[in-house]
């Protein structure tokens, strides 16, 4: 009888295993939890955007119904402040400016949200009632919500030891080459750009449960994190000084992180410390408008750019000098992102020969701003390909034509930039053709005339971007100011009959690993899928860890487990050379079955590991009993997802109102193991990036109040707000994992925002617009076309 | 400060059983659903009716449990998601077709989205993609992009099959 086994291998959209619990409401997510005598956490914010704390008055508050304590920065002098985990050096070589960035405010307040105070009450409206009656004398002081106030001249300090508020002065690229090229160009075409502030809004508001076990000295901390391993690193070492092998942290099931759940924030520290002070559970969960005002905020670039070219429109050099708003602290990687997740991608998919990027980062009385979904990568995507469509049109060269005329060609790989990276591999001609082929651009003019006929203005633009994720070789970040390692581990445990438990220091909030793991190894193992199951988010089940964040969870910690099966087989092979009496090397091994070359003597890897955990039969005096293997992986480059994203849109001239008609995504992530779970990251990272276009923004106004505070202020994309979005894949592998694979979590919210924009400018062309910023609201499309149209009789 | 009004008995059917606990008048339906009777499958997402996410079926209409008292529902019956399944360790076909569309990423917003695309299916057994994308409208998902979602309720009511 045949049995028809579907295929679940690599390659097989398969279902996701995670999804039953999610669908029947079973996921448990860290508010979900209720520990024993679970007390309750609010902390007070400061209303202010600067201020100095002249008193706090608790006594009030400590008398309320319910309180258990109430804690102030006094309370917490002794705890070191949040740790920054990148360190920059200015262009003379001096070390950023990193001010303290405490727990609870500490005589001064540098944001609205900034923590000043925790109440723990019996229950939660009880510890919110409490919050409210504490009495904060604050003297308030004038605020820089901006970067332009905050480096004017005379403009508030926000930290004593950041003079003039510059947090670091950075610069990488060849000046005098760039400098030379420019001035011996045929064109040099330049434009300036704002890349607008947004807050990444996981639908899961952050959460977080300390605990204390009084017996053992033991805390726990639950925490809607992408890094748990990281957290009880940072945290342990350097905020509570807690041994790690006294600090469990979780991250069970996360509703959401792009990016914003990577960093250490203080209420996780807070509710860890109260829990040992209190002796019992204390949880907090954000409300959606302390998630506003507490969440790492991404973006927020104000650059000028400018581009050199030669007669056929062959780019020369590219000269970028970027103001990067870092908001009132330095957040835990937030150095990075302007500098090294930013610059280095300056080269895009061209051979540009000479460029030169400096960058100024700046405090400011605002949320602190740290990598969001791309993080850097869509700054510098953004300029590169609206630069590159303006240098077209002031060329009179067709955008697709000085695009391939500028391309690294598929056989230059690797190809060095003059931006530090090597890209392994890549084919831009091949992801361009597809994606013209699928949006039809070839008959884009019919349909633009068919939309004016119908009073609307249609237009159509292209960015073909590269990126670099799969972070990072440890060395290498090492030297450029990254204060940890970048590789990650996986542990692959075969069971005594053959089931296997994978371990990973990735985490997953939405990206499917227990599926796409499990079918990686259920693929090179030969076991079952269903007997597969992986386990992440817990520093006290996985070895350790980096976690989830920069497209990096595959390519790095898929590579991780593939080394630790190479390691089970070399043993299993072993073991079987002892069960089958020939040599190891005659033991060949092929999705679950060890085989003597050339002959039918076979065992199943569930007999092997049944050996090698009931050992009677066993090469005992050489080999370890069980079957259970840990490999740490350090990549040895970043990869290089690249590919071509088109927008259609059309506007309505007399609201300004766009609509994305149609989005084609053609982008090359290597090796895909699940295409299901591809897409799907790729329309949702698509879905950002049309955010990002067309509605976000992070608003503050001149006293540092933000005024888009909450979700009736500030736009998230609804489904009829984004299109039907056309996705597909086109793969060369990258060359230096054992995956081929390159990584697919931000290619959406990376390649998308100049497509749509460049697709608007082009509808809005018979309006004279060279440009226009994000997002491009209704509002400012409106203005555009009514400031040009000739004056309409009233 | 006055002192805050005594803790009131409250009794909804829940999923078809009727549940009672005594809390206070200021408790939200959500916070009565999570807090006090451990049906966590119903999430809290912006706590001013924006998101969706905590959104439950009230006699069989969708409404936002963030936004409305346990009190004001006394008596009447709620169904969340941990009753959408027609039985234990089942799922009905609207959840499946979730699964199958890859509708659902993190999680977070879909018990909510199926309440909006439950009620939707009750009303109008083959909905265009518009009236979906309608019908989702007031629901927000950060993950998917709701292309998937679209997909999953045709998917659900016979029209087409989504991602292969």
């Amino acid at each position: 009888m045949n049995v028809v086994v579907p295929f679940e291998g690599i390659g097989a959209s398969v279902r996701r295993k995670e999804d039953p619990r999610f669908l029947s409401g079973r996921g448990q997510y860290t508010d979900d939890i209720v520990r024993p005598n679970q007390a309750y956490a609010c902390i007070l914010r400061s209303p202010h955007a600067h201020a100095a704390i002249r008193g706090i008055d608790t006594a009030a508050a400590k008398a309320m119904p319910g309180v258990l304590a109430v804690f102030t920065g006094a309370d917490m002098a002794g705890i070191g402040g949040l740790p920054c985990g990148w360190q920059i050096h200015s262009k003379d070589g001096s070390p950023m400016a990193e001010p303290k960035h405490p727990v609870l405010a500490e005589g001064k307040v540098r944001h609205v949200g900034d923590p000043v105070a925790v109440v723990v009450a019996e229950t939660r409206a009880q510890a919110r009632d409490a919050a409210e009656a504490i009495v904060v004398d604050y003297e308030v002081l004038p605020a820089a919500a901006t970067m332009e106030a905050a480096l004017a001249p005379g403009a508030p300090a926000i930290h004593e030891g950041a003079p003039g508020n510059i947090c670091y002065d950075w610069h990488l690229g060849d000046k005098a080459a760039t400098d030379a090229a420019f001035a011996a160009a045929h064109k040099v075409v330049s434009f300036e750009t704002s890349n607008n502030r947004l807050v990444p809004n996981a639908m899961e508001p952050r959460a977080a449960i300390g605990d204390y076990d009084t017996a053992t000295g033991e805390y726990t901390l639950w925490t809607t994190s992408q890094n748990p391993h990281v957290i009880r690193l940072l945290m342990g070492a350097f905020v509570l000084q807690i041994p790690e092998a006294k600090l469990r942290v979780i991250a069970p099931d996360v509703g959401g992180g792009f990016g914003s759940k990577i960093f250490h924030y203080a209420e996780e520290a807070i509710v860890t410390w109260a829990a040992g002070r209190l002796g019992r559970p204390v949880k907090w969960t954000a409300d959606r408008t302390e998630s506003f005002m507490s969440d790492a905020h991404g973006r927020d670039h104000v650059t000028k750019a400018e581009l050199a070219l030669d007669k056929d429109g062959k780019f020369l050099a590219l000269r970028v000098s970027t103001l990067a708003n870092m908001g009132a602290y330095l957040s835990t990687f937030a150095p990075s992102v302007p500098t090294y997740l930013y610059a280095t991608l300056l080269a895009g998919c061209y051979t540009t020969p000479a460029i030169y990027a400096e960058v100024k980062a700046v405090f400011t009385n605002t949320v602190p701003v740290d990598a969001y979904r791309g993080a850097g990568r869509p700054e510098a995507t953004f300029l590169l390909e609206r630069l590159v469509d303006i240098a077209a049109a002031e060329m009179g060269m067709d955008r697709i034509e000085i695009r391939r005329r500028n391309f690294i060609p598929p056989d230059a790989f690797p190809y060095q930039t003059p931006v530090a990276l090597q890209y392994d591999s890549g084919n831009y001609h091949a992801t361009l053709d597809a994606a013209l082929q699928a949006a039809d651009w070839a008959g884009f003019e019919a349909r633009r005339a068919e939309a004016a006929r119908r009073g609307r203005l249609r237009g159509i633009g292209c960015s073909t971007y590269i990126e670099a994720c799969g972070i990072a070789p440890s060395a290498v970040v090492g030297s450029l100011g990254a204060r940890a390692g970048l590789y990650e581990v996986g542990t692959i445990r075969v069971h005594p009959t053959g089931s296997v438990t994978v371990l990973t220091g990735a985490h997953s909030h939405g990206q499917g690993h227990e599926t796409t793991f499990a079918q990686l190894v259920a693929d090179q193992l030969g076991v079952p899928l269903a007997q597969v199951e992986v386990v992440h988010g817990d520093t006290a089940r996985v070895p350790f860890g980096m976690g989830t964040y920069g497209s990096r969870s595959l390519a790095v910690g898929g590579s991780a487990m593939v080394k630790a099966m190479d390691k089970i087989i070399a043993k299993g092979k072993r073991i079987a050379a002892h069960l089958m009496e020939a040599s190891v090397e005659d033991v060949e091994f092929d999705r679950g079955t060890f085989r003597v070359a050339g002959t039918d003597k076979t065992k199943s890897l569930a007999e092997i590991a049944l050996a090698a955990y009931v050992p009677h039969n066993y090469p005992i005096e050489e080999l370890e009993p069980g079957l259970e293997e840990t490999a740490f992986y350090d990549p040895k480059n970043f990869t290089y997802p690249g590919g071509c994203h088109i927008a259609e849109v059309e506007i309505d001239p007399e609201t300004g109102q766009v609509q994305v008609v149609n989005f084609t995504a053609v982008d090359d992530v290597g090796r895909v193991i699940n295409p299901m779970i591809v897409e799907g990251q790729v329309q949702g990272g698509v879905a950002q990036g049309v955010g990002q276009a067309l509605l976000e923004q992070a608003v503050y106004d001149a006293e540092g109040q933000l005024l888009s505070g909450s979700m009736m202020d500030y736009c998230l994309p609804r489904a009829e707000d984004l299109p039907p979005v056309g996705v597909a894949t086109h793969t060369t592998l990258c060359t230096h994992n054992p995956l081929g694979v390159k990584g697919c979590g931000e290619v959406g919210a990376i390649g998308s925002p100049p497509a749509v924009i460049n697709a608007v400018v082009d509808a809005l062309r018979d309006y004279g617009v060279r440009h226009i910023e994000m997002p491009a609201t209704p509002q400012r499309i409106w203005s555009i076309i009514h400031a040009k149209r000739p004056a309409a009789a009233e | 400060m006055l002192a805050p009004p005594s803790p009131v008995t409250v009794e909804i059917i829940v999923n078809g059983t009727p549940r009672r606990a005594c809390v206070e008048p200021r408790t939200t339906l959500v916070d009565f659903l999570r807090e006090h009777l451990g049906l966590t499958g119903t999430h809290i997402g912006c706590e001013h009716g924006i998101c969706g996410a905590c959104s439950v079926l009230l006699e069989g209409e969708p409404v936002r449990a963030c936004c409305l008292f346990a009190l004001q529902v006394e008596g009447l019956s709620v169904t969340t998601v941990e009753g959408l399944a027609p039985a234990r360790g089942e799922l009905s076909r609207l959840q499946n077709a979730f699964c199958e569309a890859h509708a659902l990423q993190c999680g977070y917003c879909t018990p909510g989205m199926l309440i909006a695309c439950h009620d939707l299916l009750a009303r109008n057994p083959r909905p265009s993609e518009e009236e979906i994308r309608e019908a989702i409208g007031g629901n927000l998902c950060r993950c998917t992009g709701y292309q998937q979602i679209v997909d999953a309720v045709k998917l659900a009511s016979g029209q087409e099959a989504a991602h292969g």
